[in-house]
């Protein structure tokens, strides 16, 4: 079983869902980036979506802009990041790993050879943020060659065919997206039509964890309401780092409990 | 997959998930429009009424040394807008009317694609912003100031390096948020499919007035057609009718900027490697970690670190060749076209100009060139002026 299915399975039986948290690797530096991720898991995450910098990411609102900014800044690089994923895979074996990143980053290392490297590194799943379902191919066939699990994002302006497409090329877990945009807690989070999960269930999705501004207890509680199994939180944590740039010992505290706080919402 | 969002292995649709759908709405209305007779009317009657369509053909007079040579322009300089943006402009702003979307976003670097956005939008009665480099906005202030008299919000973009690179980014955060009311109306013919074939369609006009002009002018095909490169929008335009004419060689000139052994220029097709940027797998500037790397070139409109994939692909195939022009010979021959044949012309065109004069040097046989003078260079007298200024050369 997946990491992924073994998390989805020991939660339901736990009647809670999934509360997982995004930072971009190498942010604020490289060192720190490490401390910071294993404070995710020290506050309960239940799964982790860790990004590699890239220079242009046009998904990504301010927040995550300048998150990138100041990893590449400290010359991150896709080496450094997987070097940073295996230390996260030691200091935890089971928690799922998902990298969230941009297409060319996987194009300069070849699409096969990167998955591979990710494999190796401990990386369950990969999304690319720039590759839609349309041009996903090669990408689908070297995750399922290495044993990758693709994930591909159900929107809110998708038709079913769109939909059923999704359903049956993602694995692990789909993520939903209730509203447009790029990512930021600028535009809150909306809650996803029920239509839309009622579809990707009929159609066998995996499960869905619902992501772009979810920054509160209260967005995670009204997502797992909606029908989704969990939550992801990128720009609010991403915040955390920025406001407590000079302060480390503070910046690790307050990450820590912020995840306590959005993971004490998903007991249902 | 979609074949049609290729050139050879170049282009495709490499966008977040959201933005397919409005990509797809964009190609349907386009290739409906593209068969619709009223459509091509009322295209046609602006291009003619409007913005002053067909522009003339020139035969420099005094520029060309070799008497074996015959240098001539197309003027799109004379388009109304001052370059060759504002022709598929007004496409792509009747496509945004024909899709029921009443906003318009645009980014601009040189902002000759802001001006000509802005201008079709007051014209067509559609609300329009544009992304604009801070650094642009410096060095184009002339633009912005038009931009604005039109109506138009220019929003200025520090990110990264500020200039259109990032001016795209921002744009298609924006397209992210609002497709639903707005249309992207992209620049030149690079980015996401379908826009390397909507805006190379809508340019296209170009290159077939220029072959029917210089039918009539000489009798005869040129030997060389040559158009200056930065996403492309002009010179595919230029070229597109010359594809299948296989003795006429086509040269794009792209900006060598410093120099191309520096790593100032912004020469993707001649240094640059394959990768994917703003949707398009083409050739871009990328280190080996595939991050993208800033471009440089005096002439803001050139200063992008990526191509259009038609253009990848025309050099892969040796169909057209890509050279490089510096800094200081675009200057050099911007100061030459004004003094011997009183046209300024913008530095984006220089470009091709210099290379045009080069080569003119070189020929032994009588050969006829087709420049394609993209714009005009009022926007960059003031930056003309400084530099030349602290190179003390005025």
């Amino acid at each position: 079983m997946s990491r992924y299915a073994q998390m989805f399975s020991t939660l339901a039986e736990n009647n809670q869902g999934a509360f997982v948290p995004f930072v971009t690797i190498g942010d604020p530096n490289k060192a720190l980036s490490v401390e910071i991720i294993k404070r995710l898991i020290d506050g309960g995450a239940d799964a982790l979506e860790l990004g590699i910098p890239f220079s242009d990411p046009i998904a990504d609102g301010p927040v995550i802009q300048s998150a990138n900014i100041r990893a590449l800044a400290d010359n991150t690089n896709t080496e450094d990041c997987f070097e940073i994923i295996k230390q996260v895979r030691q200091y935890n074996s089971d928690i799922p790993i998902g990298l969230l990143l941009y297409s060319n980053l996987i194009f300069a290392k070849g699409i096969e050879a990167f998955y591979r490297q990710a494999k190796e590194a401990g990386v369950d799943s990969i999304l690319v943020a720039d590759v839609p379902l349309i041009e996903s191919k090669p990408f689908r066939r070297a995750a399922q060659n290495v044993g990758i699990e693709p994930i591909f994002i159900a929107t809110p302006n998708a038709d079913d065919d769109t939909l059923r497409e999704c359903a049956s090329y993602g694995r692990g877990y789909t993520y939903l997206l209730s509203r447009s945009g790029v990512t930021g807690t600028e535009t809150s989070a909306q809650m996803p039509a029920d239509s839309m999960i009622t579809k990707l269930i009929e159609y066998h999705a995996a499960p869905t964890l619902l992501g772009f501004g979810i920054s509160t207890p209260e967005h995670v509680k009204a997502a797992l309401d909606s029908g989704a199994a969990g939550a992801i939180s990128g720009s609010a944590v991403v915040k955390i780092i920025e406001k407590n740039i000079d302060e480390p010992n503070q910046l690790l505290e307050e990450i820590q409990s912020f995840v306590s706080q959005m993971k004490a919402a998903t007991i249902r | 997959m979609n074949n049609a969002a290729y050139f050879g292995d170049f282009g495709g649709m490499f966008v977040p998930e959201l933005l397919v759908p409005a990509l797809k709405q964009l190609e349907q209305e386009f290739n409906k429009a593209q068969q619709d007779p009223e459509f091509l009317r009322e295209f046609q009657q602006l291009l003619n009424e409007y913005a002053g369509r067909p522009t003339p053909l020139t035969l420099t007079r005094n520029l060309v040394n070799n008497p074996k040579v015959k240098l001539y322009l197309k003027r799109e300089d004379l388009l109304h807008g001052g370059a060759h943006k504002t022709n598929q402009v007004l496409g792509q702003a009747l496509l945004t009317k024909r899709m029921g979307k009443n906003e318009v976003i645009a980014e601009t670097g040189a902002g000759q694609h802001g001006v000509a956005t802005a201008l079709a939008c007051a014209l067509l009665g559609l609300k329009c912003r544009v992304y604009m480099g801070a650094k642009d906005v410096e060095r184009q202030q002339p633009n912005v100031f038009r931009m604005r008299l039109m109506g138009a919000e220019v929003i200025p973009v520090t990110a990264g390096s500020g200039t259109l690179k990032d001016a795209v980014n921002e744009a298609m955060r924006d397209w992210s948020a609002n497709y639903k009311t707005a249309h992207y109306l992209l620049g030149t013919a690079a980015g996401p499919h379908p826009f390397p074939t909507v805006v190379r369609e809508f340019q296209k006009m170009i290159g077939e007035e220029a072959k029917q002009q210089i039918l009539e002018a000489e009798g005869r095909l040129p030997d060389v057609v040559m158009a200056c490169v930065g996403g492309g929008s002009n010179a595919i335009g230029m070229f597109s009718d010359f594809i299948e004419e296989h003795d006429v060689k086509l040269i794009g000139i792209e900006p060598a900027g410093k120099g191309l052994d520096t790593a100032e220029h912004g020469a993707a097709l001649c240094k640059g490697t394959k990768g994917i940027l703003h949707g398009a797998y083409t050739y871009i500037m990328q280190n080996s970690d595939g991050q993208i790397e800033e471009s440089h070139s005096v002439s803001a409109g050139l200063d992008y670190p990526a191509v259009g994939p038609q253009h990848a692909y025309l050099h892969e195939t040796g169909r057209a060749e890509y050279v490089a022009i510096t800094d200081t010979e675009a200057l050099e021959a911007f100061q030459s076209l004004a003094k011997h044949e009183g046209i300024i012309p913008a530095l984006e065109s220089s470009h091709a100009l210099a290379y045009a004069l080069k080569y003119a040097e070189q020929q032994t046989q009588e050969t006829i060139i087709v420049v394609n003078l993209s714009g005009r260079g009022d926007k960059d007298l003031a930056h003309v002026h400084q530099v030349l200024s602290e190179r003390g050369e005025l």
